[in-house]
């Protein structure tokens, strides 16, 4: 038998990529129990543990690995539940390879262990095997203080589950009808379908979280009236939604998107089964995304699902530079998207009435590193050229919504629009009112955002701890 | 634990009848108030609804000028519609719509009894009421439901109202007797002349720009109407302010689907606005942006009438 440090990483089954993008179903198909436990089996058990300090949520890794290469899948879902409310999410869509597997030992050697897949795994399994997925809270001592999450995305869902375990009243209040955050609106189906979402949700809500749909805070409410109305601690968990745009000309052409407004569409909205669905959305036959993060990934993959035959990317760097995550880089690539790397886009142009029918665009090269330590892009004079397109979509980057920081006094933000925090505990500049997530750093990712779900809401249980503490002190 | 909530009441006319009031904000929240009931249902005309639905967190901080949106069904489109009137007391809040594709349908075709699925807000930006002496109220067509909670506040501010309405034909017009009370002087107009003068707004609009010094304008309506009003002011350096309803998703500043270019710079009208000045606003992008999804719309409505006779 080999030595399981020269075995190699176990591969997890995908549907085919030409098949693939043709439809939302998830792209990736999951590890069998057999290949789990292959997997998990490739752990060293090394005593350093230096994949949870790579785990925002420092989730007990080895521990739940060993369970599952023991076959022990219920206590290795028990395991990663501790520490993680959300775990089919993040092993689907955390990018392990820059967190937890960056760290393994392993990694030098044969391959990190799979430890996202081996998340995702025993967080379906459980999923699939449990009788219910309701968490039982039975054993808490329920408290009557009242805690006000704003935005049900990943940081609030956290804090949300992690504040009503600990027997806290929590209400979650959402802007959209739906729950979920950039998990619903962002992330397409076939990276985390809907009902794996549904269920992390129903899971959250059986802990007696209350959830309150299309309230709007700053507009239909403002902190201080939460306050006010006697909530005794507020998260501010409202993501990075404000798109940006690249302010060229002809950006108002109709079939220029954001990636927000086009994801938006199909992923909330399910235009792809427009008519029977309300909200209709741009088919497009030859589409260009700007942009090469994950978003910019995530639309040029729907774009092709809704039946594009061609579709661009337009990166002003190079490949070395893409922000994306490896694996949805090479998903994309195999399924067919175009990657224009050193090309800006300078001009949208118009055709039929008002509408887009190409881009302009400018080769570039790379010239000294930047202030974000990447070399700067630099255009190629008389470089320009078209590329056709009826549909064009701008993903380069989100930052905070201005609607809490417009309607509440003495909130502090940076100068780019992100609320002002303690690093080490969340809290703002109002004492009591707490944030976390993309509303702090601006656009990252969803186990980051989890993470300061997580911090924040171990600091507000001191935080009300030390007001009840005070309050039996007076009152005795 | 009781908790009051105050709230500002300048410039509200009677748009909120007791600004004084002070409300449990903690009756109202909770999930179960989230049933959009819909109280009453009325019609101004052949296409034109007023709806009345039990909404009390969108009535609690409402303001003139401010929008919710609507899924009238969980199949349905976000829309966005103004808010007609505010009742922090009883929680009800009325929208006045015009039946013109397939969303609207769907919301027209709820009845007394039946709820909405969504229904949030207030949204947008408030109307910036200020007392500026005289002030034409410009409304077209459905756009004076979307005009008479302004003028109500305008008036209630201060300002001497003149009103000029317009309507295809007598049966189109709608709101004539609130807008009468709510303004000082009234003028209306029809394509046909089947009531009050024949012409259209900006005929009305000149005549008195002649006869009486304007401070101030506000034209609400369809997109040629508010960009034909905003050709008589600008000749006479009228500040003029126009309320702009182009596609909506989200309506919180998420998507970037409502941008309109604004004295060249990119706006959104869902947090920017809905209400801008009306010489700055590029009416061209904006035609042409609001006509984005006709080709889809047609199709839809197609669809449901498919269905519908089958």
């Amino acid at each position: 038998m080999p030595k399981r440090e020269h075995l190699p990483r176990t591969p997890m089954p995908e549907q085919d990529p030409k098949q693939r993008a043709t439809n939302f179903d998830e792209v990736t198909l999951g590890y069998t129990p057999e290949m789990a436990m292959a997997e998990a089996s490739r752990c060293l058990a090394c005593k350093q543990k230096p994949c949870v300090r790579g785990c925002p949520v420092n989730i007990n890794i080895p521990e739940f690995v060993r369970k599952v290469a023991e076959g022990d899948f219920g206590a290795a879902a028990e395991e990663i539940a501790r520490a993680n409310a959300l775990a089919s999410v993040c092993g689907r869509v955390c990018p392990q390879e820059e967190q937890c597997e960056k760290y393994c030992l392993m990694a030098k050697v044969n391959g990190a262990v799979a430890i996202g897949r081996l998340e995702r795994f025993t967080a379906d399994w459980h999923a699939a095997h449990a009788d219910t997925n309701h968490c039982d809270v039975s054993d808490r001592e329920p408290l009557d203080q009242k805690v006000a999450i704003i935005g049900a995305g990943p940081a609030g869902l956290t804090a949300a589950g992690d504040l009503a375990r600990a027997g806290y009243k929590v209400t979650v209040f959402e802007a959209l009808h739906e729950i979920g955050g950039v998990l619903r609106y962002g992330i397409p189906e076939f990276r985390l379908p809907r009902e794996i979402l549904d269920r992390e949700i129903e899971s959250i809500r059986s802990m007696g979280v209350d959830f309150m749909t299309n309230v709007v805070i700053g507009k239909t409410l403002t902190i201080d009236q939460l306050r006010e109305s006697g909530f005794d601690a507020i998260f501010v968990g409202t993501g990075a939604g404000l798109p940006t745009f690249l302010n060229i000309p002809g950006e108002d052409l109709n079939g220029v998107y954001s990636s927000n407004e086009f994801l938006t569409r199909v992923n909330l909205m399910n235009a792809k089964d427009f008519p029977n669905e309300g909200t209709p959305v741009r088919i497009p036959v030859k589409a260009v995304v700007v942009g090469a993060g994950n978003t910019a990934m995530d639309s040029a993959r729907t774009a092709l699902r809704l039946g594009a035959q061609e579709v661009h990317i337009v990166y002003r760097r190079s490949r070395d530079e893409m922000p994306a995550r490896a694996e949805e880089l090479h998903h994309a690539e195999e399924e067919g998207v175009q990657f224009n790397l050193l090309v800006n886009p300078v001009a949208f142009l118009e055709g039929d009435k008002g509408w887009l029918r190409g881009v302009r665009c400018q080769r570039m090269q790379l010239g000294e590193p930047d202030e974000s330590g990447r070399r700067r892009p630099i255009p190629i004079p008389e470089t320009e050229f078209d590329i056709e397109a009826d549909t064009a979509i701008v993903a380069v980057g989100q930052s905070p919504n201005p609607l809490i920081r417009s309607t509440t006094d003495g909130l502090k933000t940076t100068p780019w629009g992100g609320i002002v925090v303690n690093e080490e505990t969340g809290e703002t500049s109002i004492p009591g009112v707490y944030a976390g997530g993309d509303a702090v750093t601006g656009a990252a990712t969803v186990i980051t955002a989890m993470g300061a779900g997580r911090r924040s809401a171990i600091s507000i249980d001191a935080y009300l701890k030390a007001l009840r503490e005070n309050n039996n002190k007076v009152s005795e | 634990m009781t908790s009051h909530v105050s709230h500002a009441s300048a410039g509200e006319g009677d748009w909120i009848k007791t600004s004084s009031h002070v409300c449990r904000l903690d009756n109202i929240l909770s999930p179960s108030s989230a049933a959009y009931l819909i109280l009453d249902k009325q019609r101004l005309s052949d296409t034109v609804v007023r709806l009345t639905l039990h909404a009390p967190l969108v009535a609690l901080n409402a303001q003139p000028g401010q929008f919710v949106l609507i899924r009238p069904t969980e199949r349905s489109e976000r829309i966005p519609l103004t808010i007609s009137h505010a009742d922090r007391v009883s929680g009800a809040v009325t929208v006045i719509f015009q039946e013109v594709g397939h969303t609207t349908r769907e919301l027209g075709g709820l009845e007394k009894g039946q709820s909405v699925q969504d229904f949030a807000g207030p949204l947008g930006t408030p109307s910036d009421i200020q007392r500026v002496g005289t002030v034409a109220c410009v409304a077209g067509g459905v756009g004076i439901a979307v005009m008479l909670p302004v003028t109500r506040a305008l008036k209630a501010a201060g300002n001497r109202i003149i009103g000029i309405l317009g309507a295809r034909n007598k049966s189109l017009l709608i709101l004539e007797d609130e807008m009468r009370e709510a303004c000082d002087e009234l003028a209306i107009v029809t394509d046909d002349g089947s009531y009050g003068e024949q012409g259209i707004v900006t005929d009305a609009l000149a005549a008195l720009t002649q006869r009486d010094r304007i401070d101030m304008a506000y034209a609400i309506g369809p997109l040629p109407m508010m960009q034909a009003v905003c050709d008589v002011t600008r000749d006479q350096s009228i500040a003029t302010v126009v309320s702009l309803d182009p596609v909506m998703v989200d309506g919180t500043g998420m998507c970037g689907g409502c941008r309109v270019r604004v004295g060249g710079d990119v706006k959104f009208a869902c947090v920017d606005g809905p209400e801008f000045d009306g010489h700055l606003v590029d009416w061209d992008s904006l035609r042409s942006r609001k006509a984005g999804y006709r080709e889809q719309e047609q199709k839809a409505r197609e669809a449901s009438e498919e269905a519908h006779h089958a």
